[in-house]
């Protein structure tokens, strides 16, 4: 049946986490180190509001841009957060994960042929959400020496007169790297100078270690420009219910809506009835998730670093990037190996890019133990390798 | 040291106390030193009261048995309460003792070897002891949680091995 489908879709590479997953689910006894979520189940309270909503028969749709108090809920949060004001009638639109709303953006924003700059390593949706807009993906890639931040030096060589906007992700998924203040400053200069727009994927924004987040939109001259995806996935371990959210210039949240309502109609009721509950009263088990990530990041590192394992200090998300080419293997081999060997799966950076290649993801959204656990054998399988060399 | 470490330290140990000075260490991001030092100020202030282990002994064999007693009492003089909770608290077989809120006074866990052992306990120690007026014992039939643990099989993680 393959000739009915479409060419675009077919020329899409599949995900290499998904070939890789494949291949692990097989091995029985695998510690995996290679989830995407939080280890914590999302807490009580939240999904007590959830369940109430069910009892209390919310069961039809809402609004399409989203329940109008959970609107002025994230309206409140921007403004706590980030300094802003995003007016919750005409700024904001309530999504199916963060992911969905990077799509709804992507679609809306794209003609034929506008290049979108994104950086590399990242998540896996960036580059084919982009041609599925009919973008042309513009990868620049990051580099540990510069703690995979983005340069103004990087952004300025990757522009072109077709160039549309500019796609970054800080806190990042795989390195864990975030953009302090200065690092964005430098690049406004550069993006206003060349009119782009900017999608901003802060959805790990509640999980920076030691240093506040700063969201682009929120510099001088950025709020029109950019628009802020967010969500509740990672900062109140809801990745299940499927919710998130963006901010944006009226102009172009209005025409997102309209992508987002063809689509979708609304995101889920029950989700977002628990995510007001979630803005309202979550303050804390956001502290509490933090500081056990900060934890395992720490106790992560260090192990790391006694193995000899170079590895960039992540000071956002849950994802450690070490370097892996002392081992001469590709990512994909070395990974396929340590599962092989010592029963322990990791994702071979390359799925985020090609740049990726040489180094493979950690997360720890682990318990210390399970941590323990597998770094231990993970420090049997190294040993192994340099012994034999 | 700040208290917010403080508390994290504390959580730790509470949740795991065989955590090494050194694992603290690291996991805090602070020296093994500063970890020595609070831990010793925290034991010497009755903070730290113990590092126990929590076991299920149903596992273990059939001779473990607990039971809940209220105690109601008419304290005598000032410190009425005070006195009987120190007499009180003296019985190895007395696991925990609270003073409550509410219809009754004393909460006291007893632990015991069999029914039999624990209702002569409390009516032979507990009930003689003149200021109490009643005694009220629960037994325990099942354990399902305890100190914040799920007793029962370990819950697996229910998340699929790898997502992007």
């Amino acid at each position: 049946m393959r000739e009915f489908l479409s060419r675009k879709v077919l020329d899409l590479k599949p995900s290499g986490i998904r070939k890789f997953f494949d291949v692990a689910n097989e091995i029985p006894g695998v510690i995996s180190l290679g989830v995407g979520e939080p280890d914590f189940e999302t807490p009580y309270h939240i999904r007590e509001a959830g369940i109430q909503a069910l009892q209390a028969g919310k069961t039809f749709y809402t609004s399409n841009s989203g329940l109008m108090p959970l609107r002025q809920a994230i309206s409140r949060y921007a403004r706590r957060k980030m300094n802003l004001d995003y007016d919750p009638a005409s700024q904001i639109m309530v999504s199916v994960g963060g992911s969905e709303a990077i799509d709804a953006a992507l679609r809306t924003i794209i003609n034929p042929g506008d290049e979108i700059i994104y950086i590399e390593p990242s998540f896996v949706s960036y580059l084919p959400c982009i041609k599925m807009a009919d973008g042309i993906p513009v990868p620049i890639e990051l580099k540990p020496e510069n703690n995979f931040r983005l340069t103004k030096e990087q952004l300025e060589a990757a522009i072109t007169p077709k160039t549309k906007a500019l796609f970054i992700s800080f806190p990042n998924n795989p390195t864990g790297a975030i953009m302090e203040k200065e690092d964005l400053e430098a690049l406004v200069p550069v993006i206003l100078k060349h009119k782009l727009l900017v999608i901003s994927d802060e959805i790990y924004s509640e999980l920076t270690y030691g240093k506040e987040h700063v969201s682009i939109a929120s510099l001088p001259g950025m709020q029109d420009y950019t628009i802020v995806i967010n969500g509740f996935s990672k900062s109140y371990a809801m990745t299940g219910w499927r919710l998130g959210y963006a901010l944006g210039h009226p102009d172009i949240i209005k025409q997102m809506i309209k992508v987002h309502q063809f689509g979708i109609m609304c995101a889920p009721t029950v989700s977002q009835y628990a995510a007001v509950e979630a803005m309202e009263n979550g303050d804390n088990d956001v502290l509490f998730m933090r500081e056990s990530y900060n934890q395992r990041r720490r106790y992560l590192h260090h192990e790391l670093e006694k193995m000899g394992i170079p590895c960039f200090l992540p000071e956002g998300a849950f994802y450690m990037f070490p370097d892996i080419r002392e081992f001469g293997m590709t990512s994909e081999e070395f990974a396929l190996d340590l599962l092989k060997e010592e029963k322990v799966a990791v994702v071979p950076g390359s799925a985020f890019g090609d740049c990726g290649e040489g180094f493979v993801r950690i997360s720890y959204a682990y318990s210390i133990a399970e941590l323990k656990e597998a770094l231990s054998r993970i420090e049997k399988y190294v040993k192994k390798k340099r012994g034999c060399k | 040291m700040e208290s917010h470490i403080k508390e994290q330290l504390l959580n730790l140990l509470e949740n795991n106390s065989r955590l090494t000075n050194e694992e603290l260490a690291v996991l805090l991001g602070i020296t093994e030193e500063e970890v020595h030092n609070e831990i010793a100020a925290l034991e010497e202030a009755h903070i730290i009261c113990g590092y126990h282990t929590l076991i299920n002994w149903d596992k273990v064999n059939d001779n473990d048995v607990t039971a809940m007693v209220e105690l109601r009492v008419t304290p005598q003089g000032g410190n009425g309460y005070q006195e009987l909770a120190e007499q009180i608290k003296q019985y190895p077989q007395v696991l925990t003792l609270y003073l409550m809120s509410g219809a009754y006074d004393f909460l006291v866990v007893v632990k015991g070897k069999t029914l039999k052992e624990i209702s002569l306990f409390v009516s032979s120690k507990l009930a003689s002891i003149n200021e109490v007026q009643s005694t009220t014992t629960h037994f325990a039939l099942t354990k399902y949680k305890e100190l914040g643990v799920n007793f029962g099989s370990k819950k697996s993680d229910e998340r699929m091995m790898m997502t992007p």
